[in-house]
């Protein structure tokens, strides 16, 4: 294994050693939950340990690395961290399909428990918020803290930790909805053990992330890593304050919140704009800040409107969770705070749109000619479209309108598929053919495809889920003359059924891209480099002048 | 600041950073954010003024408008409910032939009853109102414990076999399970029904067998509960085997299998989840898509 050899003889034996001790707590947890669901998570951890420790000990003894990998990025976890984000999207992209065909046609369940909705939901939105998303941010994190710090990450153990944990995280949250494992909290649906695992692994990222800032030469620190910083802290705080929970025994898979009532909806509703904001946002915003201009080769419009959009949205984002429970049992004055912020939250966030999109100011051309930069240019269009939308939404007389039906869902989406996305499409192309040291990527006709997939689905998903919402929240609230409701529930149903069905089929546009740029990446992985003297010429740009220790 | 190279795209200066190759531009911050910005902020504070909007210990500031979302909410629920007493009261005074007579108060009837209907009886009796094998159908005058308005009033209140201490009670017993009848008997059974009962028309070899036998075994075994003539009785649930309507299927093999396992339907009651009103409403409404459909089948 070439990623093994990269390791020296006592990060091999590191690595061993703490696969070891995973292995040991997935035994612990299997053989004390071995009458419970907890069991089979168990023997997960265990496999997954046991699979990292043959692989380590059957290249314990290779050769130790050659000392000049120290004077070039240490790039290995990128790389395994792109096909990663890759696999993660085709998987849950494919159930999302699904998912979406259910409620279109609802004997897709094929009658099996692990196939209910309540089951694939979930899925479908771990698997591409923290497995696609997740893995993409900590892929990209790590290849930009580097080449803005110029600096080598400081070993080569933790951020293997980091990337092979968390993707045990992810395997652990997906394969206990399928059991059904979970502590139905939106978002942070995996229960006691998992979280507690990502709080292990998410303060691993920090300091790895922390320490090769610090061993930056430049004198300040790029947008792009406040960004990061950012996600990765607050993500922290949001994570551990919201599983806060009481585990019904340690052989149990089962947990009770600490909170109840309304305190838990306003504490999962926190937690569930913020995730939105600091993971879906501020990290994909860090990636923008990077690969946008670096693509474009345009300096970024305004230095100054970074920091204001940076400081606007971090600060703001953190008091408008309320506005998911306009209506509710919170209090007034709660739901007034939450509203409020959310308006003024549309001003840094149209900033930072404007200052990508005014960045591509002297390189349009390359926009019309480049689906790359095309890929970050609409993520920066959707990203405008969905804030505001989002701030719209956060009205409480709008919301009253659109609360509980489809256009939240088109909203989100807008989102996922419009902003996070293409945004990591375009990331994704511009560092694929880099970090394999590839003159570009192994068809650009290929990139085209992927783009218009993805466009052509976001727009039809989008507009089927406007529609389908607006309908619905009217039917909710028309009444007779008399005084009472118009429509049955399900006369509603009813009239969404053709938008569903188009929801698929923009789904299916956009997994299909998704397939297609799968393909691709890997083509360009397995496809010929660039004669060695050719790359060596460009080689020296692209070294750290931090070297590792 | 220090200032970097001038770009040579917009004639700007850069900030003198340099990432990487990525470099930034010194633009200020354009007036359109720091107005929308200040324009924002200003509406919030105008906003919270007026509305409740900051904690203040176990208080909070009441806002000058004095709106209150609880408030709301119960006068706009008052109000639905005077706006609604126009023709409630009537209902819930009036008897349902009373009511019949009222146009006025039928086309409540139709209207309320519709949603009323799909939001709580459709999901066994279909949005047709025809129901589904265990489920029966409303609109084919067929009713196991009778169809007028008053009756089925009483069946959404009280609910058939549902626990409620007054619940209409009604099974059938398993015939075969409980060893009082054999195969061969049930069979015959089936062949006579089969071969009596209206509008069935995929006899089989299997209906000729039998048929003898089985209106003997009928006789001692059936007629009890079904009547001798086998039309049912309203009374106490039993339903009418001659007729063209059944609940869960006429065929040879659900037959045997109603026979031999026995039945008993479940039917929820209503009183305490829907209003009295609602209820008459519905029952109303239910007589009234059956006669409907009664009238446009002799018109067709």
């Amino acid at each position: 294994m070439r990623l093994i050899a990269g390791l020296t003889t006592t990060e091999r034996q590191t690595g061993l050693f703490l696969a070891g001790l995973v292995t040991l707590m997935g035994a612990a947890l299997g053989i004390a939950g071995r009458n419970d669901l907890l069991g089979y998570h168990g023997l997960l951890i265990v496999v997954f340990g046991a699979v990292i420790m043959i692989a380590l000990l059957r290249n314990l003894d290779a050769p130790e690395p050659e000392e000049s990998r120290l004077s070039e990025y240490y790039d290995d976890p990128i790389r395994f961290g792109i096909v990663l984000t890759m696999v993660w999207a085709v998987f849950a992209m494919f159930i999302g399909v699904w998912v979406s065909a259910l409620l279109a046609w609802p004997e897709l369940t094929f009658d099996a428990a692990w196939a209910s909705f309540g089951r694939l939901r979930p899925v479908h939105t771990t698997g591409v918020i923290f497995g696609f998303g997740g893995n993409a941010l900590i892929a990209t994190s790590l290849h930009v803290v580097q080449r803005t710090s110029r600096a080598r990450l400081p070993d080569q153990v933790s951020p293997w930790f980091v990337l092979l944990g968390y993707n045990l995280f992810c395997l652990l949250a997906v394969t206990g909805y399928f059991l059904g494992i979970t502590q139905s909290k939106e978002y942070a649906e995996p229960e006691w053990y998992a979280d507690i695992w990502l709080v292990i692994i998410w303060v691993t990222y920090f300091v790895l992330y922390i320490r090769t800032l610090a061993r930056r030469k430049e004198p300040h620190i790029y947008v792009a890593n406040w960004y990061f910083m950012a996600f990765i802290l607050v993500v922290a705080v949001l994570h551990i304050i919201n599983n806060l929970a009481v585990p019904v025994s340690f052989g149990s898979a089962k947990a009770y919140s600490a909170f109840s009532g309304v305190q838990d909806a306003m504490t999962q509703w926190w937690y569930g704009h913020n995730a939105v904001a600091f993971f879906l946002t501020a990290g994909f915003l860090g990636m923008m800040y990077y690969y946008l201009p670096k693509r474009a080769e345009r300096p970024i419009y305004s230095y100054r409107l970074s920091i204001i959009s940076f400081w606007g949205i971090t600060f703001l984002y953190l008091w408008a969770g309320s506005h998911h429970l306009h209506y509710t049992a919170l209090p007034h004055w709660v739901q007034t705070l939450g509203m409020t912020f959310s308006i003024v939250l549309l001003v840094p966030s149209w900033a930072s749109a404007g200052n990508a999109l005014l960045t591509l100011n002297g390189a349009w051309h390359k926009v019309r000619d480049d689906a790359t930069l095309r890929f970050m240019m609409v993520a920066a269009v959707f990203y405008g479209l969905t804030t505001f939308e989002g701030s719209f939404l956060a009205i409480r007389a709008v919301n009253s309108l659109s609360h509980y039906t489809d256009w939240t869902v088109g909203h989100v989406h807008a989102g996922a598929l419009g902003w996070v996305a293409m945004i990591t499409f375009g990331a994704l192309y511009t560092l694929t053919p880099s970090l394999w040291k590839r003159e570009r990527m192994y068809s650009n006709s290929l990139v085209e495809v992927h783009f218009w997939c993805a466009v052509i689905g976001t727009f039809i998903y989008v507009f089927a889920m406007w529609n389908s919402g607006i309908i619905q929240g009217l039917m909710w609230r028309t009444y007779n003359d008399s005084g009472t409701l118009t429509y049955s529930f399900i006369e509603s149903l009813v009239a969404m059924h053709p938008y569903y069905i188009a929801r698929t089929v923009g789904g299916l546009f956009f997994l299909t891209g998704a397939v297609v740029g799968t393909y691709n990446i890997l083509m360009t992985i397995r496809h010929e480099p660039r004669p060695l003297r050719e790359r060596a010429e460009t080689l020296g740009a692209d070294q750290p002048l931090v070297p590792g220790e | 600041m220090q200032l970097g190279e001038r770009d040579p795209v917009t004639g700007k200066y850069t900030t003198g950073h340099d990432w990487n190759g990525i470099k930034e531009l010194d633009n200020r911050v354009p007036r359109v954010v720091t107005f929308f910005l200040l324009g924002t902020i200003l509406w919030s504070i105008v906003y919270w003024v007026l509305m409740p909007a900051w904690p203040l210990g176990v208080s909070y500031t009441k806002g000058l408008l004095g709106i209150d979302q609880r408030q709301t909410l119960e006068t706009a629920v008052a109000r639905g409910v005077s706006q609604r007493a126009a023709w409630s009261e009537d209902i819930e005074r009036l008897d349902f032939d009373a009511i019949r007579q009222d146009p006025a108060l039928m086309q409540i009837v139709r209207e309320s009853g519709s949603t009323l209907f799909g939001d709580n009886c459709a999901v066994c009796h279909g949005t047709d109102a025809k129901g589904s094998p265990g489920f029966p159908s409303l609109v084919g005058n067929a009713w196991l414990w009778g169809g007028d308005a008053e009756i089925i009033a009483e069946t959404l209140r009280i609910g058939i076999n549902s626990g409620h201490p007054e619940s209409r009670y009604a099974q059938m017993p398993a015939f075969g399970r409980d060893g009082i009848l054999d195969r061969p008997a049930i069979s015959s059974i089936v062949s006579f029904i089969r071969n009596n009962a209206e509008g069935i028309d995929d006899l089989g070899p299997l209906d000729t067998k039998g048929v003898e036998e089985g209106s003997r075994l009928f006789a001692d075994n059936c007629a009890a509960c079904h009547g001798a003539n086998g039309r049912g009785d309203p009374a106490m649930g039993v339903p009418d085997l001659m007729d063209d309507s059944w609940v869960t299927g006429s065929d040879r093999e659900t037959l045997i299998r109603t026979i031999s396992q026995g039945r008993q339907g479940h039917m929820p009651h209503w009183e305490g989840r829907l209003s009295e009103i609602d209820r008459k409403i519905l029952a109303l409404y239910v007589t009234e898509i059956a006669r409907e459909q009664a009238e446009g089948g002799n018109e067709r």
